[in-house]
């Protein structure tokens, strides 16, 4: 199983242009069913059950949770699988 | 009516009011995602080789939103408006797969249910659609309880829909964790 690179953030100084990854965040909703949401983030993105209940839980309590991180390019195609599957996701750069 | 994993695959026994509630939920979501589409003058040369033939506006309809949503914060409506230019119609067009695939295998009059893996996964897909409507309609928040309204109260009927569909959903995503579990057994 496999999970997203984690992408190291330059300083801020490093460089002029914007190297900042983008994230895709999934945010809390009432309606989605807590297993669910835990089961689509284990089939959309390879995550162990363990690992999606982590994110899945983050989900419920603090309102938002970041799910994957990479391109723009593979955050706009990370939030489109999410939006089929009727998770609440918007991408933004971190 | 549960799902429940099988030898054969992923079976539910229907009643035919189960049957007639499930039919007209996903007939009724079928036309929400439809309307809007119709609607759009569509270049036809556009269409044929698949490109988005002009902006395509952000639904009004509460649900319709909730099913298609923003793909950026509201910092960036052009960013959200180019991204839906793109992605909108492959999105309704999966949901109205999902729908139609539970139409297509619910057996109307009642009975077995038999789903293969896709199937299973268009249902799973369309019960959560098709509670995110209820839900958005319904103003449901994590404390909604269909039994603090009054008997009389068709929202308290709608709440009961909401809920048997919520307890149905519960069902199917259990029975295809316990299909991810064995599939996994010893792979990794």
């Amino acid at each position: 199983m496999t999970a997203p690179a984690q992408v190291e953030r330059p300083a801020a100084d490093e460089s002029t242009h914007d190297a900042r990854p983008w994230v895709t965040i999934v945010w809390n909703d009432p309606v989605n069913l807590m297993s669910y949401v835990t089961y689509v983030l284990q089939d959309l993105f390879g995550y162990s059950r363990a690992k999606a209940t982590e994110l899945m839980l983050a989900v419920h309590h603090e309102g938002r949770a970041v799910v994957s991180n990479g391109s723009r390019e593979q955050m706009e195609h990370d939030v489109a699988r999410c939006h089929a599957r009727g998770l609440w996701a918007t991408l933004q750069q971190d | 009516m549960r799902f429940k994993r099988t030898r054969k695959g992923i079976e539910a026994t229907v009643d035919p009011f189960e049957a007639e509630v499930l039919a007209q939920c996903a007939t009724e979501l079928l036309d929400l995602l439809g309307v809007e589409l119709d609607e759009g003058d569509a270049d036809p040369l556009a269409a044929l080789v698949g490109l988005p033939s002009g902006d395509v506006e952000a639904p009004q309809d509460p649900a319709l939103q909730r099913l298609l949503p923003h793909a950026y914060g509201d910092d960036d409506p052009e960013a959200s408006r180019e991204f839906r230019r793109y992605t909108d119609a492959d999105l309704r067009a999966g949901k109205r797969a999902s729908a139609g695939t539970v139409l297509a295998t619910l057996p109307l009059e009642g009975g077995k249910l038999l789903l293969d893996p896709e199937q299973a996964g268009a249902w799973l897909a369309c019960l959560n659609d098709l509670r995110l409507v209820l839900g958005t309609r319904l103003e449901v928040t994590e404390q909604t309880d269909a039994e603090d309204y009054a008997p009389e109260d068709p929202r308290r009927h709608a709440l009961q829909v909401y809920g048997w569909l919520g307890w149905l959903q519960e069902t199917l995503v259990e029975s295809l964790m316990w299909r991810r579990k064995t599939d996994r057994r010893g792979a990794v």
